[in-house]
């Protein structure tokens, strides 16, 4: 399988406390990876250096689309094509639609002036296919405080993918979110494969990572206890599996605790 | 009938209505603004109708209240950003002095002129970069730049003033307060010309969309790569250069520089921006709110003087009327999130 991003060997420690050790990750092309672990596990830390905020410890190693990177900053990995979206941070709630989609973006001449009529124009086309907004009552022009949580999540990630993002890092979409709107925020999602494009999908609710994700990849201090693809073992399996892990920290992954 | 589609989708009932009351809501602190300028109005032509049915109270206002609009309007921007300038008093002066020392040293005023942009450019810069680069807040900052110029203008100046008579009959005395067709006084030409380039800028340009996303998700806006410390340093240093342009036109216009000019229009610029809707939370904000509070607020003076009421009130209003501004953006953010 393609790998569109792979780590190797990658660690991170601050100061004493090793967050990561020795983690080996990949995500394949159009792969949709779920990405679980208690609180502390090291999510945060992964996403991290995945978006390079963060350096890994040397002797690690950052490989996008087969080929290394030796220095992964935040701007080289927004030129690569890797988006995050943040529950919080994602929209500026008081400004319409369009003024969100093109946040940081914006169409403008030379001068720097806005081709708004271009960019409500665009918001429209997005509106009536990506989102499936069908009520006449919003417009490109809504401000997006007034949309529900499952909604700006779907306009976090259309934004993503229509700025050709290769590779969308989902960090807790659904914290929050009512059980209607989590099913909104999981089309969504959805939508991502569909466009061919990969996801990194973080939380700590297997129910809502395991219908969507390919493969489930199981962080436990710092280290990746164990993966699954989808396929398999059922849901009932993978739960009663992260239950030994929490208390072992080991997870089996044998064909015979499969079985 | 309502109430059926508001059933129908449980919701969303904020979505439901049309066209017209979506333009409403999404001007509804405008159309406020508007609202108040006109009650007020009324009540003094009503409490005063002699005074508010002559022409020279509206002249005045005309002539007066570009002298610190031409400062709201660009304040404007700073408040959306979320941050605040409290200086913007000391660097008219600040400008002025700008003109002073050089046009004692040249004696030619254009040149003056020039130097006294320069001086309130300048001391905007200083003021955007405190707040950016070291991390003061703003709001600490510029008490404490507005103190410092004040004082900076009494040491330049020794706290003299300085006549400015021989401006009269002069291109720039014409140009700036001079009377268009006899009747428009040329600074209520140049406020609105600043209304509409700041206007420009707010609504129509890359910069005008940053200024608003700065001030909405600073975190957001920095992730998605707006440069919010460009836009911060920029928004200061126009409140800056617009200062010591008040500040000149101002003094040309009473032929006189007051080296304590600008500290009188502290209460009344603030109450502007407040007024007219531009939130101190930062994020949003019009500069036609603005522009229409300058009037409001400064009508107020000569309307309480006319309804017979001691001067004193001016004041009390004008403190009112920001902490109730303020207030009620607090509770609109409230209902909202």
């Amino acid at each position: 399988m393609d790998h569109v991003l792979q780590l190797k060997n990658v660690s991170k420690t601050f100061g004493e406390v090793a967050a990561l050790h020795q983690v080996n990750f990949e995500v394949g092309t159009n792969e949709i990876v779920g990405l679980l672990g208690d609180n502390g596990a090291g999510k945060s830390t992964l996403v991290k250096i995945v978006t390079g905020y963060h350096q890994p410890d040397p002797g690690g190693e950052i490989y996008w689309k087969g080929e290394r990177v030796a220095h992964l900053s935040v701007a080289k990995a927004r030129d690569l094509g890797i988006e995050v979206v943040y529950q919080e941070r994602a929209l500026a709630d008081q400004q319409s639609l369009w003024r969100n989609i093109f946040m940081g973006r914006e169409i403008s001449n030379r001068w720097g002036i806005l081709d708004v009529n271009g960019m409500r124009s665009e918001t429209d086309k997005l509106m009536n296919t990506a989102m499936g907004f069908t009520s006449a009552a919003v417009t490109s022009e809504s401000t997006v405080k007034t949309f529900s949580g499952g909604e700006r999540q779907g306009v976090a990630i259309t934004r993503a993918l229509y700025f050709k993002a290769e590779l969308i890092v989902l960090d807790e979409p659904t914290m929050g979110l009512s059980i209607s709107e989590t099913k909104k925020c999981l089309d969504f999602v959805e939508g991502i494969k569909k466009a061919g494009k990969s996801a990194i999908f973080i939380d700590h609710n297997i129910f809502h990572v395991y219908p969507i994700a390919d493969r489930i990849v199981v962080l436990d201090r710092g280290t990746v206890a164990g993966q699954f693809m989808k396929a398999q073992l059922t849901l009932e399996e993978l739960i009663s599996r992260l239950q030994r892990v929490a208390q072992t920290g080991v997870l089996d992954t044998s064909p015979q605790a499969m079985a | 009938m309502n109430t059926v589609i508001e059933a129908q989708r449980p919701k969303s009932p904020a979505r439901a209505g049309n066209a017209v009351s979506r333009w409403a809501r999404r001007n509804g602190l405008q159309i406020g603004t508007v609202g108040v300028a006109l009650f007020i109005w009324l009540l003094f032509l009503i409490g005063a109708p002699r005074t508010f049915m002559s022409f020279d109270i509206y002249n005045a206002l005309l002539i007066t209240t570009p002298f610190f609009g031409i400062v709201a309007i660009p304040l404007t921007l700073v408040i959306i950003t979320g941050e605040i300038d409290l200086s913007f008093g000391s660097l008219m002066a600040w400008g002025m002095t700008g003109f002073s020392v050089t046009y004692t040293l040249t004696q030619n005023f254009w040149l003056g002129f020039v130097a006294c942009l320069l001086f309130g450019l300048l001391a905007g810069l200083i003021n955007g970069l405190i707040v950016v680069k070291i991390g003061v807040p703003s709001l600490v900052a510029t008490i404490g730049t507005q103190f410092f110029w004040a004082g900076a203008v009494l040491v330049v100046t020794n706290a003299q003033g300085i006549g400015l008579t021989f401006t009269q009959g002069s291109l720039l005395h014409a140009g700036l307060v001079g009377q268009l067709g006899g009747v428009l006084p040329m600074q209520f030409i140049w406020m609105i010309l600043i209304a509409i380039v700041v206007w420009f800028l707010l609504n129509r340009t890359r910069f005008g969309a940053h200024v608003y996303l700065t001030g909405d998700n600073l975190d957001s806006a920095r992730l998605m790569g707006v440069d919010v410390d460009r836009i911060k340093i920029t928004v200061f240093a126009i409140v800056g250069l617009a200062a010591a342009f008040a500040g000149f036109v101002q003094s040309i216009q009473l032929l006189f520089f007051w080296p304590t000019m600008g500290q009188g229009n502290f209460l009344n610029t603030l109450a502007a921006v407040f007024l007219g809707g531009t939130s101190v939370f930062g994020g949003t904000g019009t500069i036609f709110g603005t522009f229409v509070a300058s009037f409001i607020i400064n009508a107020i003076n000569p309307g309480i003087v006319a309804v017979g009421l001691t001067q004193y009130y001016t004041q009390v209003i004008y403190g009112f009327i920001i902490v109730i501004s303020v207030a009620l953006q607090a509770l609109l953010r409230k209902r909202l999130t």
